[in-house]
């Protein structure tokens, strides 16, 4: 069994704060890390490494410093790390990102599942999951909240949904998007951490992938971004403090209208 | 290869770029010194040369697809069903493409699937939709992944629409992901706002991103249809108008489009829940400062009293008194109902991230610099246990419950 975990390192959210004068974000020194919903998946990965003996390599797409995340995954226990990055992805949108990842998965070749988070924490797209597994022809079970079994040939996973769950059945190979629910990332281990300083990560370029350059970064990207903007803060409005008794009547005949108008 | 990105000779070295590039991707060793673009960080988003008052920034162009735009018609609306009910978000979707099918001087057209289903096309018709293209089979009882994306590429493919909107929803994100990659369409999603752009025609959709810390304009200039997934709770629904006439159109799918691999063994509705928060119009939250699961027995009663939902804020979800459903915010989900009331919920960033966007928010928490207050409309500053029993007292008077 083979898993191959896809991977996005972003800014670490926790510390990302907004210049008062410019609205625009402060990147300078927030950290970097794998995104929040990838730790999901490397875990649920790993997971299947513990149970059934599974090979985890991680991948992920991004500019050369990228690799940190990468030596991240190994340090939690993955096997192998490949980075794809070449300055000819630059400015790609979801389509170019999840038709690279596929091609770069495509040149892996004997793989069993493949595993994301269900989405960046910087975009919040949840496209490049499903674009992956299109881009490969493979099913795709999204939003899992539990592996319930996994054969050589099928996998049995619930799919959260707004109202409840679906239990899915899929044959193999086939692309999971995960979340939060599903576990609880482990932390690195010493022995991890070694290994993650002296593991080699192999890196592939454009030219390594059998891919198509008009498919790549901004020429294979079809939205383009026309405007970005911060969104005008919001003001804090009336505080109420005190004997409760006093202003709660006042505040109730204040939202009275607006919950009868709600609740139509 | 050169850089698809150059700072020109004409640059006067103010320095807005540097301001506003969201990938701190651009320095000045100095003020008033040359600007240094590290190709590295930089995405070719843009945003510099809109910031830029001296046109000195030069960008790759991306070149032109080729395609005959004008052969694509129509704004195109999924409409989501569960069980053969048609999901609110659906008249959401129908009460915005109305006014991009104006703008455009197009017809508004839903895209039906399900089994038994074609009854359902005068509900989208008298809420606006001109044409209704239904696609009634078995396979499509219910949503799954392929065979789902395969009828609507295949429509697609048939009828070419230039717009194309889906709801931001589970179902939603995962069918139209699959959807664009196949049509090499452009897909934004999470969309709160949308407009025809006057001069090009191009749709543009803003979203928010890192938690809503930034918004984006998109558009896909040379390929189409421009989809878009839209978030819940933003546009208004489309009125219901039982005089508007529309016409159906049945869909023929060939048998191997219907197929799957992967199958739906069951379906497991939540028991917990009385409400789906993402559909709520009011949303009564609780976080850590509720101290223990019996005391989230005071938020249900009062979100009874209101006819809303229960939502959690990520320390509630992770002590495990109320599933993961429930969990508002970065990790958990993005709503937008009317109201807000949290309580005891101190407003990390993360949980801010998922429900800013509330029309009215209401918070009630004890420590009187809690970050939640910065964005409520009214805060309440005091002890929970005191208030909302009192609170919840008070709406039940006076909404006569």
């Amino acid at each position: 069994m083979h898993v191959v975990v896809s991977i996005k390192q972003v800014p670490d959210t926790k510390n990302v704060r907004v210049d008062p004068d410019t609205h625009a974000l402060v990147r300078q020194g927030v950290e970097s890390k794998i995104d929040p919903f990838d730790l999901f998946a490397v875990e649920a990965a790993l997971k299947l490494k513990d149970a059934n003996g599974a090979r985890v390599t991680a991948i992920t797409m991004g500019p050369p410093q990228a690799e940190t995340a990468l030596r991240e995954a190994i340090s939690m226990g993955a096997d192998d790390a490949i980075l794809v990055s070449d300055r000819a992805f630059a400015g790609s949108d979801t389509w170019a990102t999840s038709y690279t990842l596929a091609m770069a998965i495509r040149k892996i070749a004997n793989f069993d599942l493949i595993i994301c988070g269900k989405q960046a924490s910087d975009g919040d797209t949840a496209q490049v999951g499903p674009g992956i597994a299109v881009h490969l022809d493979l099913p795709q079970i999204t939003y899992v909240r539990k592996i319930e079994s996994l054969t050589d040939k099928t996998i049995v996973a619930e799919r959260l949904m707004e109202n409840g769950y679906e239990v899915i059945q899929s044959p193999l190979p086939c692309v999971l998007t995960v979340v939060k629910e599903i576990n609880e990332p482990r932390l690195p281990s010493l022995k991890g951490k070694m290994a993650a300083k002296k593991a080699v990560i192999t890196a592939w370029k454009a030219t390594d992938l059998n891919c198509d350059p008009k498919c790549l970064g901004l020429e294979g990207s079809p939205t383009k971004v026309v405007k970005i903007f911060t969104p005008a803060p919001r003001q804090g409005g009336q505080i109420f403090q005190g004997d409760p008794d006093e202003y709660l009547p006042q505040l109730v005949a204040k939202m009275k209208d607006a919950v009868l108008s709600a609740a139509q | 290869m050169s850089d698809p990105i150059k700072i020109k000779d004409n640059c006067v070295f103010c320095g807005a770029c540097v301001k506003a590039c969201p990938f701190g991707a651009i320095t000045q060793a100095e003020r008033k010194t040359a600007p240094v673009i590290d190709l590295q960080k930089c995405t070719l988003c843009g945003s510099c040369v809109i910031a830029c008052k001296f046109d000195a920034i030069w960008i790759q162009e991306k070149s032109s697809s080729g395609i005959d735009l004008s052969a694509f018609k129509d704004v195109w609306v999924f409409a989501e069903q569960h069980d053969g009910e048609i999901q609110s978000i659906t008249y959401e979707l129908l009460g915005e493409g109305r006014k991009l099918a104006d703008s455009l001087n197009m017809k508004l057209c839903a895209v039906l699937l399900g089994s038994n289903i074609q009854n359902k096309s005068q509900d989208l018709i008298s809420r606006g939709a001109d044409k209704v293209y239904v696609v009634d089979r078995p396979e499509l009882a219910y949503f799954q992944d392929e065979a789902y994306g395969n009828v609507l590429i295949e429509l697609v493919n048939r009828h070419k629409p230039n717009v194309f909107l889906c709801g931001a929803s589970t179902i939603g994100r995962s069918l139209v992901s699959r959807v664009a990659v196949k049509v090499n369409a452009g897909l934004t999603a999470d969309c709160t706002e949308l407009a025809i752009d006057p001069k090009t025609l191009n749709l543009l959709q803003t979203r928010p991103a890192f938690g809503g810390n930034i918004m984006a304009t998109i558009e896909t200039p040379a390929s189409r249809p421009q989809m878009s997934t839209v978030r819940h709770k933003v546009m208004k629904e489309a009125i219901v108008n039982p005089a508007h006439k529309g016409e159906i159109s049945m869909e023929t799918i060939a048998e191997v489009l219907l197929q799957s691999k992967a199958h739906r063994l069951k379906f497991v509705p939540e028991v917990e829940s009385t409400m789906n928060i993402a559909e709520a119009n009011i949303i009564v939250a609780g976080g850590r400062g509720l101290q223990t699961v019996e005391n989230f027995s005071l938020l249900r009663k009062l979100a009874d009293v209101l006819g809303g939902g229960v939502g959690a804020s990520r320390a509630a979800v992770d002590s495990n008194w109320i599933p993961y459903s429930h969990q508002v915010g970065q990790t958990g989900k993005t709503v937008c109902p009317k109201i807000y009331i949290a309580i005891g919920i101190s407003g990390q960033i993360q949980h801010l991230a998922g429900m800013q966007s509330s029309d009215i928010i209401i918070a009630i928490n004890k420590d009187p610099d809690a970050p939640i207050f910065k964005v409520a409309t009214y805060g309440i500053v005091g002890d929970l246990f005191t208030i909302v029993p009192k609170l919840t007292a008070e709406f039940k008077k006076v909404l006569g419950k």
